[in-house]
Protein backbone atom coordinates (compact mmCIF):
# COMPACT_ATOMS: atom_id res chain seq x y z
CA UNK A 1 0.00 0.00 0.00
CA UNK A 2 1.59 3.25 -1.04
CA UNK A 3 0.69 6.42 0.75
CA UNK A 4 -0.31 9.64 -0.97
CA UNK A 5 1.25 11.73 1.75
CA UNK A 6 4.11 10.39 3.75
CA UNK A 7 5.82 12.68 6.22
CA UNK A 8 8.61 11.41 8.41
CA UNK A 9 9.98 13.05 11.53
CA UNK A 10 9.20 16.62 10.56
CA UNK A 11 10.76 19.37 12.58
CA UNK A 12 10.31 23.08 12.16
CA UNK A 13 12.04 25.80 14.12
CA UNK A 14 11.40 29.52 13.99
CA UNK A 15 14.55 30.82 15.58
CA UNK A 16 14.64 29.06 18.93
CA UNK A 17 10.94 28.29 18.98
CA UNK A 18 10.08 24.81 17.92
CA UNK A 19 6.77 24.90 16.06
CA UNK A 20 6.66 21.27 15.00
CA UNK A 21 8.65 18.44 16.56
CA UNK A 22 9.10 14.91 15.30
CA UNK A 23 5.78 14.74 13.49
CA UNK A 24 5.12 11.79 11.22
CA UNK A 25 1.93 11.15 9.34
CA UNK A 26 0.62 9.16 6.44
CA UNK A 27 -2.46 9.58 4.33
CA UNK A 28 -3.77 7.13 1.80
CA UNK A 29 -6.38 7.29 -0.91
CA UNK A 30 -9.97 7.53 0.25
CA UNK A 31 -9.05 8.90 3.63
CA UNK A 32 -10.20 12.16 5.15
CA UNK A 33 -7.79 13.09 7.86
CA UNK A 34 -8.90 15.64 10.43
CA UNK A 35 -6.16 17.73 11.89
CA UNK A 36 -7.00 19.10 15.31
CA UNK A 37 -5.17 21.21 17.80
CA UNK A 38 -5.46 24.33 19.90
CA UNK A 39 -4.30 27.66 18.49
CA UNK A 40 -0.60 27.72 17.88
CA UNK A 41 -0.26 23.95 17.98
CA UNK A 42 1.50 23.87 14.62
CA UNK A 43 -1.36 22.86 12.32
CA UNK A 44 -0.80 25.56 9.74
CA UNK A 45 2.96 25.18 9.88
CA UNK A 46 2.62 21.46 9.19
CA UNK A 47 0.26 22.04 6.29
CA UNK A 48 2.54 24.68 4.81
CA UNK A 49 5.40 22.21 4.98
CA UNK A 50 3.35 19.47 3.34
CA UNK A 51 2.46 21.83 0.49
CA UNK A 52 5.97 23.08 -0.09
CA UNK A 53 5.31 26.60 1.15
CA UNK A 54 7.71 26.19 4.01
CA UNK A 55 10.86 24.12 4.16
CA UNK A 56 11.02 21.74 7.12
CA UNK A 57 14.04 22.15 9.37
CA UNK A 58 14.42 18.38 9.29
CA UNK A 59 12.46 15.43 8.02
CA UNK A 60 11.15 14.11 4.76
CA UNK A 61 7.93 14.59 2.84
CA UNK A 62 6.79 12.43 -0.05
CA UNK A 63 3.70 13.18 -2.09
CA UNK A 64 2.54 10.13 -3.99
CA UNK A 65 6.00 8.70 -3.47
CA UNK A 66 7.78 11.75 -4.91
CA UNK A 67 10.12 13.63 -2.61
CA UNK A 68 8.98 17.22 -2.18
CA UNK A 69 12.51 18.56 -1.85
CA UNK A 70 14.14 16.62 -4.68
CA UNK A 71 11.40 17.08 -7.26
CA UNK A 72 9.17 19.89 -6.08
CA UNK A 73 7.48 20.43 -9.43
CA UNK A 74 6.52 16.79 -9.94
CA UNK A 75 5.32 16.46 -6.35
CA UNK A 76 3.26 19.64 -6.40
CA UNK A 77 1.34 18.44 -9.45
CA UNK A 78 -0.55 16.13 -7.11
CA UNK A 79 -1.33 18.80 -4.56
CA UNK A 80 -4.27 21.11 -4.08
CA UNK A 81 -3.91 23.53 -1.19
CA UNK A 82 -6.29 25.96 0.39
CA UNK A 83 -4.35 28.06 2.90
CA UNK A 84 -5.91 29.75 5.92
CA UNK A 85 -6.43 32.91 3.91
CA UNK A 86 -7.59 31.93 0.40
CA UNK A 87 -5.00 33.15 -2.12
CA UNK A 88 -7.33 35.22 -4.30
CA UNK A 89 -6.60 38.05 -6.70
CA UNK A 90 -9.38 40.45 -5.93
CA UNK A 91 -9.13 42.29 -9.24
CA UNK A 92 -9.85 39.19 -11.34
CA UNK A 93 -13.21 37.58 -12.04
CA UNK A 94 -13.85 34.08 -10.77
CA UNK A 95 -13.44 32.61 -14.26
CA UNK A 96 -10.22 34.49 -14.95
CA UNK A 97 -8.81 33.47 -11.62
CA UNK A 98 -9.65 29.80 -11.97
CA UNK A 99 -8.34 29.78 -15.54
CA UNK A 100 -5.06 31.18 -14.27
CA UNK A 101 -4.85 28.54 -11.54
CA UNK A 102 -5.63 25.80 -14.05
CA UNK A 103 -2.93 27.01 -16.41
CA UNK A 104 -0.39 27.09 -13.59
CA UNK A 105 -1.18 23.44 -13.05
CA UNK A 106 -0.63 22.69 -16.70
CA UNK A 107 -4.25 22.43 -17.87
CA UNK A 108 -4.94 23.59 -21.42
CA UNK A 109 -7.80 23.92 -23.87
CA UNK A 110 -10.65 21.47 -23.49
CA UNK A 111 -9.25 19.90 -20.32
CA UNK A 112 -9.09 23.34 -18.71
CA UNK A 113 -12.64 24.23 -19.72
CA UNK A 114 -14.12 21.00 -18.40
CA UNK A 115 -12.09 21.22 -15.17
CA UNK A 116 -13.42 24.74 -14.71
CA UNK A 117 -17.02 23.66 -15.22
CA UNK A 118 -16.67 20.71 -12.84
CA UNK A 119 -14.96 22.68 -10.09
CA UNK A 120 -17.49 25.49 -10.33
CA UNK A 121 -20.38 23.05 -10.18
CA UNK A 122 -18.94 21.25 -7.18
CA UNK A 123 -18.40 24.47 -5.24
CA UNK A 124 -21.67 26.08 -6.26
CA UNK A 125 -20.05 28.87 -8.22
CA UNK A 126 -22.01 28.58 -11.48
CA UNK A 127 -23.76 31.92 -11.14
CA UNK A 128 -20.76 34.04 -10.18
CA UNK A 129 -18.21 33.16 -12.87
CA UNK A 130 -18.12 36.67 -14.29
CA UNK A 131 -18.11 38.56 -11.02
CA UNK A 132 -15.05 40.16 -9.50
CA UNK A 133 -13.63 38.14 -6.62
CA UNK A 134 -13.21 41.31 -4.56
CA UNK A 135 -16.96 41.91 -4.70
CA UNK A 136 -17.96 38.44 -3.53
CA UNK A 137 -19.01 37.68 0.02
CA UNK A 138 -16.61 35.91 2.34
CA UNK A 139 -18.43 32.60 1.91
CA UNK A 140 -18.17 32.75 -1.85
CA UNK A 141 -14.52 33.75 -1.67
CA UNK A 142 -13.93 30.70 0.49
CA UNK A 143 -15.64 28.57 -2.15
CA UNK A 144 -13.47 30.04 -4.87
CA UNK A 145 -10.49 29.10 -2.70
CA UNK A 146 -11.74 25.52 -2.47
CA UNK A 147 -12.46 25.43 -6.21
CA UNK A 148 -8.88 26.48 -6.79
CA UNK A 149 -7.62 23.61 -4.65
CA UNK A 150 -9.63 20.90 -6.40
CA UNK A 151 -9.57 22.33 -9.93
CA UNK A 152 -6.82 20.12 -11.31
CA UNK A 153 -8.27 17.07 -9.46
CA UNK A 154 -5.12 16.50 -7.42
CA UNK A 155 -4.57 13.25 -5.56
CA UNK A 156 -4.10 15.12 -2.32
CA UNK A 157 -6.25 18.02 -1.18
CA UNK A 158 -5.08 20.00 1.82
CA UNK A 159 -7.63 22.36 3.33
CA UNK A 160 -6.72 24.71 6.16
CA UNK A 161 -9.91 25.56 8.05
CA UNK A 162 -12.19 25.44 5.02
CA UNK A 163 -15.43 26.26 6.82
CA UNK A 164 -14.31 29.42 8.58
CA UNK A 165 -16.64 32.32 7.92
CA UNK A 166 -19.37 30.29 6.26
CA UNK A 167 -23.02 30.19 7.26
CA UNK A 168 -24.50 26.91 8.57
CA UNK A 169 -25.99 25.96 5.21
CA UNK A 170 -22.73 26.59 3.39
CA UNK A 171 -20.89 24.64 6.07
CA UNK A 172 -23.13 21.68 5.37
CA UNK A 173 -22.53 21.99 1.65
CA UNK A 174 -18.79 22.21 2.11
CA UNK A 175 -18.86 19.16 4.38
CA UNK A 176 -20.72 17.23 1.74
CA UNK A 177 -18.19 18.38 -0.80
CA UNK A 178 -15.34 17.21 1.43
CA UNK A 179 -16.98 13.80 1.92
CA UNK A 180 -17.41 13.65 -1.82
CA UNK A 181 -13.76 14.51 -2.39
CA UNK A 182 -12.71 11.87 0.11
CA UNK A 183 -13.97 9.16 -2.20
CA UNK A 184 -11.51 9.81 -5.02
CA UNK A 185 -8.83 11.90 -3.33
CA UNK A 186 -7.04 11.97 -0.05
CA UNK A 187 -8.07 14.95 2.04
CA UNK A 188 -6.20 16.57 4.89
CA UNK A 189 -8.39 18.96 6.78
CA UNK A 190 -7.53 21.24 9.66
CA UNK A 191 -10.21 22.68 11.83
CA UNK A 192 -11.01 23.57 15.37
CA UNK A 193 -14.69 22.79 15.02
CA UNK A 194 -14.79 19.42 16.70
CA UNK A 195 -18.18 18.13 15.50
CA UNK A 196 -16.95 18.78 11.98
CA UNK A 197 -14.28 16.15 12.49
CA UNK A 198 -16.86 13.63 13.63
CA UNK A 199 -19.06 14.51 10.69
CA UNK A 200 -16.57 14.11 7.88
CA UNK A 201 -13.27 12.56 8.87
CA UNK A 202 -12.22 8.95 8.77
CA UNK A 203 -9.15 9.54 10.92
CA UNK A 204 -8.14 12.14 13.46
CA UNK A 205 -4.77 13.59 14.36
CA UNK A 206 -4.53 15.75 17.42
CA UNK A 207 -1.45 17.87 17.57
CA UNK A 208 -0.40 19.75 20.63
CA UNK A 209 2.59 22.04 21.01
CA UNK A 210 4.00 20.75 17.76
CA UNK A 211 3.85 17.12 18.77
CA UNK A 212 1.48 14.41 17.71
CA UNK A 213 -0.79 13.71 20.67
CA UNK A 214 -3.27 11.31 19.09
CA UNK A 215 -3.55 9.45 15.80
CA UNK A 216 -6.71 7.39 15.73
CA UNK A 217 -9.38 6.33 13.30
CA UNK A 218 -12.92 7.50 13.94
CA UNK A 219 -13.85 3.92 14.94
CA UNK A 220 -11.12 3.88 17.57
CA UNK A 221 -12.21 7.26 18.73
CA UNK A 222 -15.76 6.00 19.04
CA UNK A 223 -14.48 3.26 21.27
CA UNK A 224 -12.76 5.84 23.42
CA UNK A 225 -15.92 7.84 23.56
CA UNK A 226 -18.07 4.86 24.47
CA UNK A 227 -19.46 5.04 27.95
CA UNK A 228 -17.53 3.57 30.81
CA UNK A 229 -20.05 4.72 33.35
CA UNK A 230 -23.80 4.93 33.87
CA UNK A 231 -25.98 7.38 35.72
CA UNK A 232 -28.66 5.67 37.79
CA UNK A 233 -31.44 7.47 39.61
CA UNK A 234 -33.97 5.69 41.79
CA UNK A 235 -36.90 6.55 44.04
CA UNK A 236 -35.51 4.48 46.96
CA UNK A 237 -31.90 4.34 48.18
CA UNK A 238 -29.82 1.63 46.50
CA UNK A 239 -27.99 -1.16 48.20
CA UNK A 240 -24.55 -0.34 46.89
CA UNK A 241 -23.05 -3.67 47.90
CA UNK A 242 -25.66 -5.56 45.90
CA UNK A 243 -24.93 -3.35 42.92
CA UNK A 244 -21.23 -4.01 43.23
CA UNK A 245 -21.88 -7.69 42.85
CA UNK A 246 -23.32 -7.18 39.37
CA UNK A 247 -20.96 -8.50 36.75
CA UNK A 248 -18.24 -6.04 35.55
CA UNK A 249 -19.28 -3.18 37.86
CA UNK A 250 -16.18 -1.70 39.43
CA UNK A 251 -17.24 1.22 41.60
CA UNK A 252 -20.44 3.00 42.53
CA UNK A 253 -20.50 6.56 43.82
CA UNK A 254 -23.39 8.62 45.03
CA UNK A 255 -23.75 11.97 43.34
CA UNK A 256 -23.46 14.70 45.93
CA UNK A 257 -26.50 16.86 46.62
CA UNK A 258 -28.83 14.70 44.57
CA UNK A 259 -31.25 12.28 46.20
CA UNK A 260 -30.49 8.70 45.12
CA UNK A 261 -28.51 9.52 42.04
CA UNK A 262 -25.47 7.30 41.48
CA UNK A 263 -22.66 6.96 39.01
CA UNK A 264 -21.73 3.37 38.21
CA UNK A 265 -18.34 2.68 36.67
CA UNK A 266 -17.73 -0.58 34.85
CA UNK A 267 -15.00 -2.35 32.93
CA UNK A 268 -14.25 -1.22 29.37
CA UNK A 269 -16.01 -3.15 26.66
CA UNK A 270 -18.78 -4.42 28.95
CA UNK A 271 -22.21 -3.02 29.51
CA UNK A 272 -23.99 -4.03 32.70
CA UNK A 273 -27.01 -1.74 32.11
CA UNK A 274 -29.35 -4.63 31.52
CA UNK A 275 -28.33 -6.48 34.68
CA UNK A 276 -28.54 -3.33 36.76
CA UNK A 277 -32.02 -2.58 35.46
CA UNK A 278 -33.13 -6.12 36.27
CA UNK A 279 -31.70 -5.89 39.78
CA UNK A 280 -33.39 -2.57 40.51
CA UNK A 281 -36.72 -3.80 39.25
CA UNK A 282 -36.44 -7.06 41.25
CA UNK A 283 -35.74 -5.20 44.48
CA UNK A 284 -38.41 -2.62 43.75
CA UNK A 285 -36.13 0.44 44.19
CA UNK A 286 -38.07 2.40 41.56
CA UNK A 287 -35.92 3.09 38.55
CA UNK A 288 -36.19 6.69 37.39
CA UNK A 289 -33.22 7.04 35.11
CA UNK A 290 -30.52 4.87 33.61
CA UNK A 291 -28.31 6.60 31.10
CA UNK A 292 -24.81 6.07 29.73
CA UNK A 293 -22.30 8.85 30.20
CA UNK A 294 -20.64 9.44 26.85
CA UNK A 295 -17.37 11.19 26.44
CA UNK A 296 -17.47 13.70 23.65
CA UNK A 297 -14.64 14.31 21.26
CA UNK A 298 -14.31 17.62 23.02
CA UNK A 299 -13.52 15.88 26.29
CA UNK A 300 -10.93 13.71 24.62
CA UNK A 301 -9.44 16.79 23.05
CA UNK A 302 -9.41 18.69 26.33
CA UNK A 303 -8.01 15.65 28.18
CA UNK A 304 -5.14 15.31 25.75
CA UNK A 305 -4.25 18.96 25.62
CA UNK A 306 -4.62 19.46 29.38
CA UNK A 307 -2.68 16.37 30.25
CA UNK A 308 0.24 17.59 28.23
CA UNK A 309 0.07 20.92 29.99
CA UNK A 310 0.17 19.26 33.39
CA UNK A 311 3.29 17.34 32.50
CA UNK B 1 5.45 28.40 -20.53
CA UNK B 2 4.72 28.96 -16.84
CA UNK B 3 6.73 32.14 -17.13
CA UNK B 4 4.38 33.46 -19.81
CA UNK B 5 1.29 32.50 -17.81
CA UNK B 6 2.53 34.42 -14.79
CA UNK B 7 3.71 37.32 -16.96
CA UNK B 8 0.37 37.70 -18.71
CA UNK B 9 -1.50 37.62 -15.40
CA UNK B 10 0.83 40.27 -14.06
CA UNK B 11 0.36 42.52 -17.06
CA UNK B 12 -3.39 42.02 -16.96
CA UNK B 13 -3.58 42.95 -13.30
CA UNK B 14 -1.51 46.06 -13.97
CA UNK B 15 -4.02 47.23 -16.53
CA UNK B 16 -6.98 46.26 -14.39
CA UNK B 17 -5.89 48.80 -11.81
CA UNK B 18 -5.78 52.49 -12.66
CA UNK B 19 -2.07 52.50 -11.85
CA UNK B 20 -0.75 51.47 -15.26
CA UNK B 21 -3.09 53.83 -17.08
CA UNK B 22 -2.28 56.81 -14.91
CA UNK B 23 1.44 56.16 -15.21
CA UNK B 24 1.20 55.89 -18.99
CA UNK B 25 -0.80 59.12 -19.12
CA UNK B 26 1.43 61.11 -16.81
CA UNK B 27 4.67 59.96 -18.45
CA UNK B 28 3.29 60.74 -21.89
CA UNK B 29 2.05 64.15 -20.85
CA UNK B 30 5.31 65.21 -19.20
CA UNK B 31 7.51 63.92 -21.99
CA UNK B 32 5.21 65.41 -24.63
CA UNK B 33 5.62 68.78 -23.01
CA UNK B 34 9.40 68.40 -22.75
CA UNK B 35 9.52 67.20 -26.35
CA UNK B 36 7.62 70.22 -27.64
CA UNK B 37 9.80 72.57 -25.62
CA UNK B 38 12.84 70.91 -27.13
CA UNK B 39 11.45 71.24 -30.65
CA UNK B 40 10.80 74.94 -30.04
CA UNK B 41 14.31 75.40 -28.72
CA UNK B 42 15.66 73.66 -31.80
CA UNK B 43 13.70 75.97 -34.12
CA UNK B 44 15.20 78.95 -32.29
CA UNK B 45 18.68 77.54 -32.63
CA UNK B 46 18.36 76.26 -36.19
CA UNK B 47 19.19 79.47 -38.15
CA UNK B 48 22.28 80.04 -36.05
CA UNK B 49 23.78 76.57 -36.33
CA UNK B 50 22.82 75.98 -39.95
CA UNK B 51 26.02 77.67 -41.14
CA UNK B 52 28.29 75.39 -39.10
CA UNK B 53 29.83 72.38 -40.72
CA UNK B 54 29.08 69.19 -38.83
CA UNK B 55 26.33 70.99 -36.99
CA UNK B 56 24.25 68.89 -34.60
CA UNK B 57 21.00 67.82 -36.17
CA UNK B 58 17.49 67.33 -34.85
CA UNK B 59 18.38 63.86 -33.57
CA UNK B 60 21.10 65.25 -31.33
CA UNK B 61 19.24 68.29 -30.13
CA UNK B 62 15.72 66.94 -29.74
CA UNK B 63 15.67 63.17 -29.61
CA UNK B 64 18.66 62.43 -27.38
CA UNK B 65 17.53 64.95 -24.72
CA UNK B 66 14.02 63.47 -24.90
CA UNK B 67 15.33 60.03 -24.03
CA UNK B 68 17.59 61.51 -21.40
CA UNK B 69 14.56 63.10 -19.74
CA UNK B 70 12.60 59.89 -20.13
CA UNK B 71 15.31 58.10 -18.17
CA UNK B 72 14.94 60.50 -15.24
CA UNK B 73 11.14 60.44 -15.24
CA UNK B 74 11.06 56.66 -15.40
CA UNK B 75 13.56 56.50 -12.58
CA UNK B 76 10.83 58.10 -10.49
CA UNK B 77 8.05 55.99 -11.94
CA UNK B 78 9.53 52.47 -12.09
CA UNK B 79 9.55 51.90 -8.32
CA UNK B 80 5.82 52.65 -8.32
CA UNK B 81 5.25 49.97 -10.93
CA UNK B 82 7.46 47.35 -9.36
CA UNK B 83 6.68 47.95 -5.70
CA UNK B 84 3.70 45.61 -5.61
CA UNK B 85 5.19 42.71 -7.56
CA UNK B 86 6.05 40.46 -4.64
CA UNK B 87 5.27 42.54 -1.58
CA UNK B 88 1.59 42.86 -2.42
CA UNK B 89 1.27 39.13 -3.01
CA UNK B 90 3.00 38.45 0.24
CA UNK B 91 0.77 40.90 2.06
CA UNK B 92 -2.47 39.49 0.64
CA UNK B 93 -1.11 35.94 1.06
CA UNK B 94 -1.56 35.04 -2.59
CA UNK B 95 2.05 33.97 -2.85
CA UNK B 96 1.11 30.55 -1.51
CA UNK B 97 -0.86 29.94 -4.70
CA UNK B 98 2.38 30.14 -6.66
CA UNK B 99 4.36 28.29 -4.02
CA UNK B 100 2.04 25.30 -4.01
CA UNK B 101 1.64 25.18 -7.81
CA UNK B 102 4.14 23.18 -9.87
CA UNK B 103 6.14 26.30 -10.68
CA UNK B 104 9.75 26.99 -9.78
CA UNK B 105 10.92 30.14 -8.02
CA UNK B 106 12.86 31.14 -11.12
CA UNK B 107 9.69 30.95 -13.16
CA UNK B 108 7.83 33.07 -10.64
CA UNK B 109 10.50 35.77 -10.65
CA UNK B 110 10.93 35.72 -14.42
CA UNK B 111 7.19 35.81 -14.95
CA UNK B 112 6.80 38.85 -12.74
CA UNK B 113 9.78 40.49 -14.42
CA UNK B 114 8.60 39.90 -17.97
CA UNK B 115 5.07 41.01 -17.13
CA UNK B 116 6.38 44.35 -15.94
CA UNK B 117 8.74 44.58 -18.89
CA UNK B 118 5.68 44.27 -21.12
CA UNK B 119 4.36 47.53 -19.73
CA UNK B 120 7.82 49.06 -19.96
CA UNK B 121 7.95 48.08 -23.62
CA UNK B 122 4.68 49.87 -24.15
CA UNK B 123 6.05 53.00 -22.49
CA UNK B 124 9.13 52.92 -24.75
CA UNK B 125 6.88 52.50 -27.76
CA UNK B 126 4.71 55.44 -26.77
CA UNK B 127 7.75 57.64 -26.22
CA UNK B 128 9.22 56.61 -29.57
CA UNK B 129 6.08 57.83 -31.32
CA UNK B 130 7.20 61.39 -30.58
CA UNK B 131 10.45 61.36 -32.55
CA UNK B 132 8.69 59.38 -35.26
CA UNK B 133 6.22 62.23 -35.66
CA UNK B 134 9.16 64.41 -36.72
CA UNK B 135 9.57 62.38 -39.91
CA UNK B 136 6.64 64.38 -41.27
CA UNK B 137 8.88 67.43 -41.52
CA UNK B 138 12.48 66.31 -41.50
CA UNK B 139 14.87 63.39 -41.93
CA UNK B 140 16.05 61.53 -38.82
CA UNK B 141 19.30 59.79 -38.04
CA UNK B 142 17.82 56.30 -37.74
CA UNK B 143 20.93 54.75 -36.25
CA UNK B 144 21.00 57.24 -33.41
CA UNK B 145 17.28 56.84 -32.81
CA UNK B 146 17.72 53.09 -32.63
CA UNK B 147 20.56 53.54 -30.13
CA UNK B 148 18.31 55.76 -28.00
CA UNK B 149 15.49 53.21 -28.03
CA UNK B 150 17.93 50.46 -27.13
CA UNK B 151 19.40 52.59 -24.35
CA UNK B 152 16.02 53.29 -22.80
CA UNK B 153 14.94 49.66 -23.10
CA UNK B 154 18.11 48.44 -21.38
CA UNK B 155 17.80 51.11 -18.73
CA UNK B 156 14.24 50.05 -17.96
CA UNK B 157 15.24 46.39 -17.88
CA UNK B 158 17.79 47.26 -15.19
CA UNK B 159 15.36 49.55 -13.31
CA UNK B 160 12.71 46.84 -13.26
CA UNK B 161 15.08 44.20 -11.94
CA UNK B 162 16.20 46.51 -9.13
CA UNK B 163 12.58 47.37 -8.29
CA UNK B 164 11.61 43.70 -8.31
CA UNK B 165 14.40 42.84 -5.92
CA UNK B 166 13.38 45.59 -3.51
CA UNK B 167 9.83 44.27 -3.67
CA UNK B 168 10.97 40.82 -2.59
CA UNK B 169 12.56 42.30 0.52
CA UNK B 170 9.42 43.54 2.23
CA UNK B 171 5.70 42.97 2.49
CA UNK B 172 4.88 46.66 2.33
CA UNK B 173 4.65 48.05 -1.19
CA UNK B 174 5.44 51.59 -0.06
CA UNK B 175 8.65 50.46 1.58
CA UNK B 176 9.57 48.67 -1.65
CA UNK B 177 8.89 51.87 -3.61
CA UNK B 178 10.99 54.02 -1.31
CA UNK B 179 13.80 51.48 -1.32
CA UNK B 180 13.64 51.07 -5.08
CA UNK B 181 13.72 54.79 -5.63
CA UNK B 182 16.67 55.16 -3.27
CA UNK B 183 18.61 52.34 -4.91
CA UNK B 184 18.03 53.65 -8.43
CA UNK B 185 18.88 57.21 -7.56
CA UNK B 186 22.04 56.07 -5.82
CA UNK B 187 23.10 54.12 -8.90
CA UNK B 188 22.28 57.18 -10.98
CA UNK B 189 24.42 59.65 -9.01
CA UNK B 190 27.02 57.29 -7.64
CA UNK B 191 29.89 58.98 -9.53
CA UNK B 192 29.07 62.52 -8.39
CA UNK B 193 31.49 62.46 -5.53
CA UNK B 194 34.72 64.43 -5.67
CA UNK B 195 36.68 61.42 -6.80
CA UNK B 196 37.08 62.26 -10.47
CA UNK B 197 40.34 60.99 -11.84
CA UNK B 198 41.15 58.78 -8.87
CA UNK B 199 41.10 55.01 -8.89
CA UNK B 200 37.91 54.76 -6.84
CA UNK B 201 36.35 57.37 -9.10
CA UNK B 202 36.82 55.01 -12.03
CA UNK B 203 35.12 52.19 -10.19
CA UNK B 204 32.23 54.39 -9.17
CA UNK B 205 32.00 55.72 -12.71
CA UNK B 206 31.77 52.19 -14.03
CA UNK B 207 28.90 51.52 -11.62
CA UNK B 208 26.96 54.64 -12.61
CA UNK B 209 23.75 54.06 -14.53
CA UNK B 210 23.84 57.59 -15.87
CA UNK B 211 27.26 57.30 -17.43
CA UNK B 212 26.45 54.14 -19.34
CA UNK B 213 23.12 55.55 -20.37
CA UNK B 214 24.64 58.74 -21.74
CA UNK B 215 27.21 57.00 -23.90
CA UNK B 216 24.44 54.92 -25.44
CA UNK B 217 22.32 58.02 -26.04
CA UNK B 218 25.19 59.57 -27.97
CA UNK B 219 24.87 56.68 -30.36
CA UNK B 220 27.96 54.82 -29.18
CA UNK B 221 26.79 51.27 -28.64
CA UNK B 222 29.65 49.52 -26.89
CA UNK B 223 29.76 46.02 -25.47
CA UNK B 224 30.72 47.27 -22.03
CA UNK B 225 27.56 49.37 -21.75
CA UNK B 226 25.36 46.57 -23.00
CA UNK B 227 27.05 44.17 -20.59
CA UNK B 228 26.59 46.63 -17.74
CA UNK B 229 22.83 46.80 -18.12
CA UNK B 230 22.38 43.09 -18.75
CA UNK B 231 24.57 42.16 -15.79
CA UNK B 232 22.73 44.61 -13.58
CA UNK B 233 19.37 43.07 -14.53
CA UNK B 234 20.70 39.53 -14.13
CA UNK B 235 22.25 40.23 -10.74
CA UNK B 236 19.06 41.61 -9.28
CA UNK B 237 16.98 38.80 -10.75
CA UNK B 238 19.21 36.21 -9.13
CA UNK B 239 19.06 38.11 -5.86
CA UNK B 240 15.26 38.18 -6.13
CA UNK B 241 15.06 34.42 -6.61
CA UNK B 242 17.33 33.94 -3.66
CA UNK B 243 15.27 36.29 -1.52
CA UNK B 244 12.03 34.55 -2.48
CA UNK B 245 13.55 31.24 -1.45
CA UNK B 246 14.02 32.76 2.00
CA UNK B 247 10.24 32.93 2.30
CA UNK B 248 10.19 29.19 2.18
CA UNK B 249 13.16 28.78 4.50
CA UNK B 250 12.16 31.46 7.05
CA UNK B 251 14.60 31.06 9.84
Amino acid sequence: MSYLIEAENLYRFYGDTCAVADLSLTLSKGEILGFLGPNGAGKTTTMQMLCGNLAPSAGQIRINGIDLVDEPKAAKRHLGYLPEVPPLYRELTVDEYLTYCGRLHGLRGQALRSALTTAKARCGLEGVGRRLIGNLSKGFQQRVGIAQAILHSPLVVVLDEPTVGLDPIQIREIRELICDLGREHAVLLSTHILPEVQAVCSRVLIIHKGKLALNASIAELDLRMRASSLIVETRQPLDIDALMRVNSVQTVTQEPGQHYRYQVFFAKGENPAEDIAKLIVERGWGLLELSPVKRTIEQIFVDITQKEQAQ
Amino acid sequence: MNVLIIASRELRSLFLSPLAWSILAVVQLLLGYLFLAQVEYFKLLEPRIAALTESPGVTDLVIAPLYGNAGIILLLVTPLLTMRLISEERRSRTLSLLFSAPVSLTEIVLGKYLGTLGLMGLIVLMITLMPLSLTAGTALDWGKLAACVLALSLLLAAFTAVGLYLSTLTNQPVVAAVGGFGALLLLWIIDWGATIGTESGKVLGALSLLRHYETLLKGQVSTSDLAYFLLCALTFLVLSIHQLDNDRLQK
